[in-house]
This record gives C-alpha cells, sequence and structure tokens, in this order.
C-alpha cells in the first residue's frame, strides 16, 4: 500500500467518525471520503433513548462534532448517499446517486437497522428507535398521545433499548407496558440477580411487566392505526403507540455479491481486517478477538470508538491484534449501569461491593476463576477498579518466541 | 492547549481516567468526570486528544490554540 492511503469509510455515524480521527491523529495525511446514508453529520445515538425521547435535549445537541471541528478533519462527506455494493477487489464504492467511489482502503462502518415485525411498517403508531428521525417521530407521538388521553405505550423488547425507552417513556407520563419473552429485562445478558433488580426498579417507577410472554403480532384498528400488541398466549395489549425495539441486524445487505464473508456482521480476522484492504468498524463487524478465541460482534458505543483506533491502525500497517474489554453503560430511572466485559445469564454473579438495598452495588460474573464481566448500579468508579480482573480474562495470549506474526 | 468538560453530558464511561490519569478523575459517588488539570503540560496533550476523541459521550472538549 502507498505511504499515503486514500481511505474510504463507508458510514457517518460514531464508527464513521471515529476512524477519520484516528486516521489523522496517527498521522495520516492522505485523501479520507466518508460516505454516510442519513443525510446528518456524525451524531450520537445513546441519548436518543433517553435525553432526547425524553426531551431534555434538543436533537442538535447529539451532534458529535462542530463544523469546524468536522472541517479541521480535512476529509470530504458525502450524506444522504446510501451505499449500495463495495467491489473489494478495485475497493470501490457505489451510492445510490449513482457516484463510484474508490481507495486504496475501504473500511465498512455502516451500522445495524432494527429488526421488526412483520407488517408494522403499515401500521401508524408502530415505531422502532435509531435514528435522531425515529427519535423525533416517537417522541411526538407520545407527546400527541399524552395531550389527547391516548397515552398507552407498549415496548416490545425487554433488552437495553426496550427497558430504556420504557423507562424515558415513563418518566413522561405515559401508561407504560414493557413485553418480552425473558422473565425479567436484560436476563440474557445481565442474567438473573441484576434482571430481577431492573424488575423491582420498573415495577417501582409504575412501568407494567409483561414478561416471560412472547409477542405474536401487532393488532391493527382497522383504520391504517396500531390498536394492540398480541400475545402468543392470545391476549392483546391494548396500545395507541407501539415501540419494537427487538434487536437489530448488521447493515450488511448492500455487500451482496461482494464476495465477502457475511454471517451475523461482516466477519473479520483479529486486526478487524474482511479482506485485502477491506475492513469493518462498529455495530457491523465481526471480528476475532483473539483474548476469547471466538468471533465477537459488539452493539455499543465505547466498541465503535476503540475498535476505529484499531482499524486506523492496520489501515497504516500496526499488526496488534484488537482485543477490547467490551464496555457499555446504561441509564434507567435514577440506576445508571456501567458493564465492563461480557456479563451472561450463565456465569456466577456475586455483589463484591456496596449492596442492592442501597440503590449501590457492584457485581462480579466468574466463570470458574475467570472474571467475565463486572457491573456498576450507581458506582461507577468502584466498577472501573474491579475493571482489572476482567482484562485478564480478555488479554490474548502473549506470542510465542520465535513464531510467525499471525496475520 | 485548554480542556472543557461537561459534566451534564459525561455518562461516568471512565474512558478518559483510563487514557490520561494525571488529566482526568471520577467523582467516587457518580463516576462523572473531574477536570485535574484544565491546561496540561505538553507531555498530556497526545493522551487528553485521544480521550477527547473516544470519549462516549463528546463531553471533552479540547482548544488547542488556548
Amino acid at each position: 500500500m502507498s505511504a499515503s492511503p486514500r481511505v474510504v469509510v463507508v458510514g457517518a455515524s460514531a464508527a464513521g467518525l471515529a476512524t477519520v480521527e484516528a486516521l489523522r491523529r496517527k498521522g495520516h495525511a492522505g485523501a479520507v471520503t466518508v460516505v454516510g446514508a442519513e443525510p446528518y453529520g456524525p451524531y450520537d445515538r445513546p441519548p436518543l433513548s433517553k435525553q432526547v425521547l425524553a426531551g431534555a435535549w434538543p436533537p442538535e445537541r447529539t451532534r458529535l462534532r462542530t463544523p469546524e471541528v468536522l472541517d479541521g478533519l480535512g476529509a470530504e462527506w458525502v450524506l444522504g448517499d446510501p451505499a449500495t455494493a463495495l467491489d473489494p477487489l478495485s475497493r470501490t464504492v457505489a451510492t445510490a446517486s449513482g457516484r463510484a467511489v474508490v481507495g486504496d482502503a475501504v473500511v465498512v462502518a455502516t451500522g445495524a437497522r432494527p429488526r421488526t415485525l412483520p407488517g408494522q411498517e403499515r401500521l401508524k403508531g408502530v415505531h422502532v428507535l435509531r435514528t435522531l428521525d425515529d427519535a423525533a417521530a416517537l417522541r411526538a407521538d407520545l407527546l400527541d398521545g399524552a395531550r389527547s388521553g391516548r397515552g398507552r405505550l407498549v415496548v416490545v423488547g425487554e433488552g437495553v433499548l426496550g427497558a430504556e425507552a420504557a423507562a424515558t417513556a415513563r418518566g413522561l407520563g405515559l401508561d407504560t407496558t414493557l413485553v418480552g419473552p425473558q422473565r425479567v429485562p436484560m436476563e440474557a445478558q445481565l442474567g438473573p440477580l441484576v434482571g430481577g433488580l431492573l424488575a423491582d426498579l420498573h415495577r417501582t417507577e409504575g412501568v407494567r411487566l409483561r414478561l416471560g410472554t412472547a409477542v405474536a403480532g401487532i393488532a391493527d384498528s382497522g383504520s391504517g392505526r396500531v390498536r394492540g400488541v398480541l400475545l402468543d398466549t392470545g391476549e392483546e395489549l391494548p396500545a395507541d403507540t407501539v415501540l419494537v425495539a427487538v434487536g437489530a441486524r448488521p447493515e450488511t445487505d448492500w455487500l451482496e455479491g461482494s464476495g465477502l464473508e457475511v454471517s451475523d456482521g461482516l466477519v473479520c480476522d483479529a486486526h478487524c481486517r474482511a479482506a485485502e484492504g477491506v475492513y469493518a468498524v462498529g455495530d457491523v463487524a465481526r471480528w476475532h478477538h483473539e483474548g476469547l478465541g471466538r468471533s465477537l460482534r459488539l452493539e455499543n458505543r465505547t466498541n465503535a470508538v476503540e475498535q476505529a483506533g484499531a482499524v486506523a491502525g492496520a489501515v497504516l500497517g500496526d499488526e496488534r491484534p484488537y482485543a477490547p474489554v467490551p464496555y457499555l453503560w446504561t441509564d434507567q430511572f435514577g440506576a445508571k449501569i456501567q458493564i465492563h466485559g461480557l456479563p451472561s445469564a450463565s456465569a456466577e454473579a456475586e455483589v463484591v461491593e456496596g449492596a442492592p438495598g442501597d440503590g449501590r452495588f457492584v457485581v462480579r460474573f466468574r466463570r470458574g476463576n475467570r472474571t467475565e464481566g463486572v457491573l456498576g448500579w450507581n458506582m461507577p468508579k468502584q466498577a472501573r477498579q474491579w475493571r482489572r480482573e476482567v482484562s485478564d480474562a480478555f488479554a490474548p495470549p502473549p506470542p510465542v518466541p520465535g513464531s510467525p506474526v499471525a496475520g | 492547549m485548554k480542556i472543557t468538560v461537561d459534566e451534564d453530558k459525561c455518562c461516568g464511561a471512565g474512558q478518559c481516567a483510563l487514557i490520561a490519569p494525571e488529566v482526568f478523575d471520577q467523582r467516587d459517588e457518580d463516576g462523572v468526570v473531574v477536570l485535574l488539570d484544565a491546561a496540561p503540560g505538553e507531555e498530556h496533550h497526545g493522551a487528553v486528544r485521544e480521550s477527547a476523541q473516544v470519549c462516549p459521550a463528546a463531553a471533552i472538549t479540547v482548544d488547542e490554540d488556548a
């Protein structure tokens, strides 16, 4: 590769921006083009389900950089023009408007799109929450409903997004029900101990929980608007507004026919490389985590930025593998929860500092003598101190002396 | 270099305190960033720039000219 490769970044969100910034920070002076599907410059998604949905922040406040700072990066931004195809051999990105953008390196940062329920697109009052426009539409519907006495919200999906949005909507005074197949919110991710405390928190704050129940579909009022949510028990939960938060799938449709391997994400090696000169970063990237010895795809804000640093390094010839300790946070009602590593429902969870009764504690998740994760509940600094134990579990094995560097 | 932090935006991730512990700390009670040195010496500038760029809440602003 030339000393100053032309880099094309596909995706203008947090991961795309962070890639450009990391390239410049590492001294790359060559041409950089960013292609983005949305018409907006880089903005922050975590506040959408919290501050923006609550109305505490105007949407503009999610903008990640001022125009001056963006200008200072010296990149070309092609916005509102989704990529439609990638030829990995010539590293050419085709866009919806007919552009062909060629680079020496292409960084795929196209994120993920929300999963939906069959037929939901046809019905008014049914939402997903991923973009600024989604947040504005949902907020408008909730405010409208609250004003006109049609303020019943059903949130389908008890994962992190559904739980956060339910908490925010309840804070706006809406009659809010959270429904999903797990017994407690975020159970698969955080296990029964923490999930149970989240369930208590939501109940105390007035969220109705209908958990342990799968959703069969959305009921139509007959006039093109949602009437309720159908459960697989045959019951119908009446709803004026529905938020479907049942996860996301990586945005890889546009890579069909590229020859690149897609399997719940664009498949990459330990250096986030999908093919010679093609890399992936953020929600879309499935890469080999050498510390875990398996592939991983993370949908979180911190990974978008950390992985961007690794990808920028790889583009410029740094051969260190990307093996981070994952980090996620969520705010629900008064609880600020910080998660280092990868807790799971099957790990052994133990409160190691503070006490749930006091609303401040740290939980350690272990399997055998490996600490797979730590979670702080209103104890972020202490949780960060416990993170050291987690780092050991995620560190890649040291290279064997004399062996060739894995490529 | 002059650093400002937006406590209201801070999500308490502590990335900054990991990268530049001489410049950033976290409050014990809620993890919100504490700016230890708003005008650090040049030896910290690289770590400060990195902290600002990786901050998941975009809560750190660096004025290079100040």
